[in-house]
Formats: C-alpha cells, structure tokens, sequence
C-alpha cells in the first residue's frame, strides 16, 4: 500500500475543515468563550480562579472537541465519498483517522494554542503553562479520536450531535481525569506517564472502531 | 477462448427486514459486456449494485471480483467544497493516474465551470465531474447507478461516447437504469 491515498485524504480533509470557514472557528470560540465566563461567574479572587481554572480548561477542551465533530463523517456518507473510499484498497480505518487528525490540526490544535492566553486570564501560575499545554495537546489528540468513533458511529443519524456526545463522554473519562490530574506536576508524575498511556491506548483502539463504523453506516 | 470474468456473482439475494427484495440472482461480466439492471423503483437495483461492489454484504451467494473497477453511485462523492478540478486532482493522486485533467474536463463539457466549487454547480454538471472521475484512470469494469440522471442532450452523447470508448477498449459495464440505453446490451437482468 502506498501513502497516496492517505496524503490526498488528509489534504482533502484539510481543506474540509478550513473551508468549514466558522466551522473552524467556531470550537476556539466556543473554547475561549466558556473560559472568559468562569472569572465573572466565579469571581475574580486569584486564589479560586488559579485552582478551578485549569480543571476548567479541561472541561471546555472535552466539550469543544464536540463542536467540529459532528459533520466530519456524516458529510462523506451523504456525498458519496465514504462509498468511494471504502472501494478503495486503502483500509477504511487509515482514511478515518487521518481525517480525524486533519480535524484535530484545524481545530483541536489551536485550542492547545491560544492556552496561555487562557491561562492568564486563569491566574495560572506561568511556569505551569507549558506542561498544561503539553497535556491540553494529549488529551484533545485523545477527545478527538474518541469523538471521530463516536461521530463514525452516528454518521447516519441526522442532527446526531447529541448522540455523539453521549457516545463518547465515557470514553473522554481517563483522559480528562489523568489530564487533571497532572496539572502542576512534572512530566515523569503518573498522572501524566497515565495520560500519555491513554492517549497511545486511544490511538490503537480508535481506528478499527471508526473503519468498522463506517462499514456499517454504508451498508 | 475462454475470458475469465471481470466479475461473476451467483445465487445473489437481498432482504429488507422480512421482505426478499430478490434472490438467485447470477451474472458474468466478461470485456466489452454491457449488462443492464431494470426494475422498477424499489426493486432492488441498487442494493445489486452496492453488494456487486462490495460496499454491502449479501444475504447469500458468492461474488468474485478480478479487476478494480470504478463506481458512480446516486450520491456523486464530490465535496461541495472542492472544483471539478481539484476532485479530478485528488483522485489522481489516489489513484496514482497521470491522465490529462485538463482534455478530460474539456471533453466532459466541463472547461467553464472547471474552477468552481462544487456547491454552486448544476445537478447536470455535478454528474458530468462525478463521470469524469472514471475517465482519470483506466479500470476495466464501471458500476454505474443511473448514469444519464440530470444530463441534458449534449451530456448524454458524451457520455455514451465514453461508454462506446471504454467498451472498446476491453471495458465492460453494469449498469442501472430506468429509460432506454444508448448502448445495446448483451444482458438485461430483470429484479
């Protein structure tokens, strides 16, 4: 097998994505947004803010993974394009996650990007900022291929948002409590060798769950 | 002398819940073979079609395939994003084909709207780029599900012509259809 069919399906996805325009956007709005409420809701005292704020993140990180996810397989069902593929020698499994990795880039990616800004906002201590961000990167890398299953899963369903979001909440669990936990640690704590060993674990799992998905969604 | 089949399926059947939408249902495709599926709406064209192409699993009997082959199906598998072009670009490059893009999207009618995203085009021009796909890299046999919907005069010349073209070449054809063929067929397969 060569790598063509898996370059030109990420490209394809790239340009997916981007020209999804807002729908690019929109994730890193929503991820800001929800964060900029947190100090007007829970007010300003640096103490609370510093220790909530970046379990926070975490919680907006896991729900904005959503936002993007739901059209990234549904649109390939209703345009042909999956029955193409799965005609292909190329296996299924292999287009699904490098589409959700082109998804991942677009609008996964810069969430772990605009962090520290975040974290200011947060009164996170600065030096925590960058493993936080390393994490952030793990951890979405993780919500977005669980989602990709959960959204493989629920192709066929129209306005299947909400089912995808039930899919795949459970499965978000040891990335989102590993992730917490490590915040403030060093890269050589549990929690983070536990995070990264979740993320390896998703990434194992979640092509073959997201090709024999789409199997069955064109069936 | 004796071909060996494109593709040959035997004692094909397909349910729908309790309902038998047809059953032995047998065909070989041998080059420069036309073989038409008629039937009327519901009958189960297209479920043959999707299970000759191995996108569903029948409910019994056996296919063997020999060749690739290319499909066109009712969704066309253009991205609303993308150009003619840039569609006839990517599966070139999947494919691994060095076709002239350019004389296919002029012989396909297709050189005004070539750069124009894919939302903004006619049904009409949407199939004429999804037929274009399959002149990008030479597979022997088409699966083809209603290939002249939403094509005017002019687009249903071209495309028999290309049809004519493939079948001479030692390609063969199975084909879905409603409305009388311009090509004619060496099977009808009734559903």
């Amino acid at each position: 097998m060569t790598p063509a069919p898996l370059l030109s399906a990420f490209r394809q996805a790239l340009a997916e994505a981007w020209s999804g325009g807002a729908g690019m956007l929109l994730p890193i709005g929503f991820f800001a947004g929800t964060t900029v409420l947190v100090p007007f809701s829970l007010g300003s005292d640096s103490q609370i803010l510093s220790g909530l704020g970046p379990g926070l993140l975490w919680l907006a990180l896991a729900l904005a993974s959503f936002v993007s996810l739901e059209r990234i397989f549904q649109a390939d069902l209703q345009d042909g394009a999956l029955d193409l593929w799965l005609q292909e020698e190329a296996s299924i499994s292999m287009i699904a996650t490098v589409k959700t990795l082109a998804h991942w880039l677009i609008s996964g990616l810069p969430l772990v990007i605009i962090t520290p800004l975040l974290a200011v906002m947060l009164q996170v201590p600065v030096e925590q900022t960058l493993p936080a961000m390393i994490a952030y990167g793990l951890g979405g890398l993780t919500f977005f291929l669980w989602g990709g299953v959960a959204a493989a899963l629920a192709a066929s369903i129209v306005r299947g948002g909400l089912l995808i979001a039930l899919i795949a909440l459970p499965f978000y669990l040891p990335a989102l409590i590993f992730g917490s936990l490590s915040l403030g640690q060093s890269y050589s704590d549990p929690s983070f060798l536990f995070l990264s060993a979740a993320t390896l674990f998703t990434l194992g799992i979640a092509p073959p769950a997201m090709g024999a998905a789409l199997r069955l969604a064109a069936e | 002398m004796i071909q060996e089949p494109y593709i040959s399926a035997e004692n094909l059947a397909a349910m729908r819940g309790e309902r038998v939408l047809y059953r032995a249902q047998s065909l070989r495709v041998q080059a420069g073979e036309v073989v038409l599926l008629r039937g009327k709406n519901g009958a189960g064209k297209t479920t043959f079609l999707r299970q000759l192409a191995g996108l569903s699993q029948p409910d019994s009997g056996t296919i063997v395939r020999t060749v690739p082959h290319h499909w066109l199906g009712h969704a066309t598998g253009l991205k609303d994003h993308e150009t003619p072009r840039r569609h006839l670009q990517h599966w070139a490059k999947v494919w691994g084909a060095r076709a002239d893009l350019q004389a296919i999207l002029t012989q396909m009618g297709l050189k005004r709207p070539a750069d124009v995203p894919v939302r903004l085009l006619s049904a009409g021009q949407k199939r004429r780029t999804a037929l274009a796909r399959l002149a990008v890299s030479e597979r022997k046999l088409w699966l083809v599900d209603e290939p002249f919907t939403a094509l005017d005069v002019d687009g249903q010349a071209v495309v028999s012509e290309m049809m004519q073209n493939h079948l001479m070449a030692g390609g063969a054809l199975v084909a879905a259809v409603h409305a009388d063929f311009p090509i004619p067929a060496k099977t009808e397969l009734c559903l």
